[in-house]
């Protein structure tokens, strides 16, 4: 399992890379979608895996008495996932509107001068 | 009780940007609730200033849960400073936009946006916590992705997109860095980690991660080979949202990067050297940058980037005084740079441009705006008994009594850029204020001039403000060098905030 992870971790960083270098701004904006959420595994991952032990105290104990998984890479999760939803979403939006008024996805087209620039 | 007063600061903001909410299309109340609400976050940041000045660190436990299980918010003398000046910029920029912002902006979520990137910046200066950190950095970052497209001009977009890209990629190298340092530790309270971080066997494995952070804290603070977004997107918002910006944003990370590095992580031989010649490398080309633009927004952004690399180079010397001279610089700049685009916004509307080649004539026509002017330029370029004098002095000390190679190339490298930024602004007079109007723009209307009083109050009011505050920190250096001074004694000894959150060492 971990093995897997790690390997996926480093496909979703690397691709994530790749693609943070290309012009095109979708895929720009698809390459940071792709790194954060390779981030947001590898919380999972160095939080450690421990299968199949909720950390809930058994009724009749009332202190851990063996190994559980930790709870809080879950809560980190969870809120970065939120996070990069809001701004992601917001960042697909000025990408439209970017599109409307440039009619182009080329991040090479961003740089119309300005009237003022002489 | 009086633990509380270290949320105020958050949740006035919180508060006073909700109230705005219910304004929706309504300019009119908003300006005068944003008002009243920098208003009180200055009373309740001179507060919590004179707390933690007379009775050390004060700690909150949200929901008392105790460190380092729950979330903590510490102020310490830097982050109530911190906040102290932010909320001096706050109150300026808030009485700037009454009439330096357009209704239709102030209509779209304007002040409540404003107050939303306020209530962020508190945040982050006020946490104890890395993730809650993180957090604050994305309220800040989303709340100025906002702000800066607002308007929606082709320009803005353009910046905007810039912007807003390389701040994701900024944020997605935190979490990484983050995620690693949970891994490592288990544990994600600043001064928890202070105790554990010391203690990994892997001492690698933490330089990279403290590596991770400093790229992550670089792009947000605009430092060498990670800066251009800056000067690409920084002129293109309204004067009043580029004030905010250049004052506090990439300040954020600059405090983020001091509280790392003096107490999470200790920069080895090896790290001070990188840092070092970063932050010359972030002088060299923030200054020579700054000569060949023509427009004084691009101008002022470039000097930003120049100035950055004082202060991370005083954060790589690594002494009470460089870090001391660092953080003064900080306070120093913090409200310096606010000033220079809140002048900048005046100079547009009257001469309806910000370009130099075009601009003239103003200490003609506005002589008394023209020498108030004049108090900000020598404080920035730091002649004797103004501000930016003294934590040069400082710097200067701390790289002459460091006498490794780069050390003596930060030096030059400073009187360097310091000089640049002097003659810098020497054209920038000779050119907005000494040179005649040029023929073809004296048909240019001014739209200053026609302002009601109030608005051309609003308008002025907050530089001469920022300006007096400059003034008093350089003829009062006493006082804030103690303050600095104490600063970098807590940075360099973190125990006595180790046991204000831990109870214990």
């Amino acid at each position: 399992m971990e093995l897997l992870l790690v390997i996926m971790i480093a496909i979703l960083y690397a691709s994530g890379i790749f693609m943070l270098l290309r012009r095109s701004m979708v895929r720009l904006l698809m390459g940071i979608i792709l790194i954060g959420n390779g981030a947001n595994l590898l919380i999972f991952l160095l939080g450690g895996i421990t299968p199949g032990k909720p950390p809930v105290i058994a009724e009749t104990k009332s202190v851990f008495t063996e190994a559980y998984a930790d709870p809080v890479p879950q809560a980190l999760i969870l809120t970065a996932i939120v996070i990069s939803f809001g701004i992601q979403s917001f960042a697909i939006v000025l990408l439209r509107q970017v599109y409307r008024l440039l009619e182009s996805d080329d991040l090479d087209d961003l740089n119309t001068p300005l009237e003022e620039d002489i | 009780m009086m633990q509380h007063l270290i949320i105020l600061p958050v949740l006035v903001h919180l508060i006073t940007g909700t109230v705005n909410l219910f304004f929706w299309g309504k300019p009119q109340p908003q300006r005068v609730i944003s008002l009243l609400g920098t208003f009180t976050a200055m009373l309740i940041a001179f507060a919590l200033f004179n707390q933690v000045r007379s009775e050390g660190v004060m700690v909150m436990h949200a929901a008392n849960w105790k460190a380092p299980f729950g979330i903590s918010f510490v102020a310490d003398t830097f982050s109530s400073s911190m906040v102290l000046f932010t909320s001096f910029a706050g109150f300026a920029v808030s009485l700037f936009s009454a009439a330096g912002i357009s209704a239709v902006r102030a209509q779209f979520a304007f002040y409540p946006i404003f107050h939303f990137l306020l209530m962020g910046l508190n945040g982050a200066f006020l946490t104890g916590d890395l993730f809650n950190l993180y957090v604050w950095f994305e309220v800040i970052i989303m709340a100025s992705f906002v702000l800066i497209t607002l308007g929606g001009s082709k320009a803005q977009m353009e910046g905007g997109v810039k912007y807003v890209s390389l701040n994701l990629l900024a944020s997605v190298i935190f979490l990484t860095a983050i995620a690693i340092v949970y891994g490592l530790t288990g544990t994600l309270n600043l001064a928890d980690l202070a105790i554990t971080l010391p203690n990994i066997k892997n001492q690698g494995l933490i330089n990279i991660t403290a590596l991770l952070f400093f790229i992550g804290f670089g792009i947000k603070s605009a430092v060498f080979p990670l800066y251009f977004w800056l000067p690409s997107s920084y002129h293109t918002p309204p004067s009043a949202v580029a004030a905010i910006f250049a004052g506090l944003l990439t300040k954020v990370g600059i405090y983020a990067m001091l509280r790392m590095f003096t107490l999470l992580f200790h920069p080895d031989a090896f790290m001070t050297a990188i840092i070092l010649i970063i932050s010359l490398a972030t002088m060299l080309t923030g200054a020579l940058g700054a000569i060949i633009k023509t427009d004084l927004k691009r101008m002022f952004s470039y000097l930003i980037i120049c100035h950055i690399g004082y202060m991370v180079g005083g954060l790589a010397l690594f002494t009470q005084a460089a870090l001391g001279g660092a953080v003064f610089y900080l306070f120093h700049d913090m409200m310096i740079k606010t000033n220079l685009f809140l002048i900048a916004g005046v100079i547009k509307k009257i001469r309806g441009t910000t370009n130099m080649p075009k601009l003239g004539g103003l200490y003609h026509s506005y002589p008394k705006f023209a020498l108030l002017v004049a108090i900000v330029i020598f404080s920035l370029a730091g002649t004797p008994p103004l501000s930016g004098f003294w934590p040069k002095i400082y710097l200067f000390q701390a790289g002459f009594a460091n006498t490794s190679w780069v050390s003596n190339y930060y030096v030059i490298g400073l009187i360097f850029s310091s000089l640049v930024t002097l003659f810098v602004l020497a054209k920038m007079w000779k050119e907005v204020f000494w040179k005649k109007l040029p023929d073809t723009q004296i048909h240019v209307p001014d739209h200053f001039q026609p302002l009601s009083f109030m608005k051309k109050l609003s308008l002025v009011l907050p530089i001469i403000f920022l300006a007096g505050i400059t003034l008093y920190i350089g003829l009062d250096a006493e006082r804030v060098l103690t303050v600095a001074n104490d600063i970098a004694k807590e940075m360099l000894n973190p125990k006595p905030y180790i046991k204000a959150v831990l109870g214990h060492l």
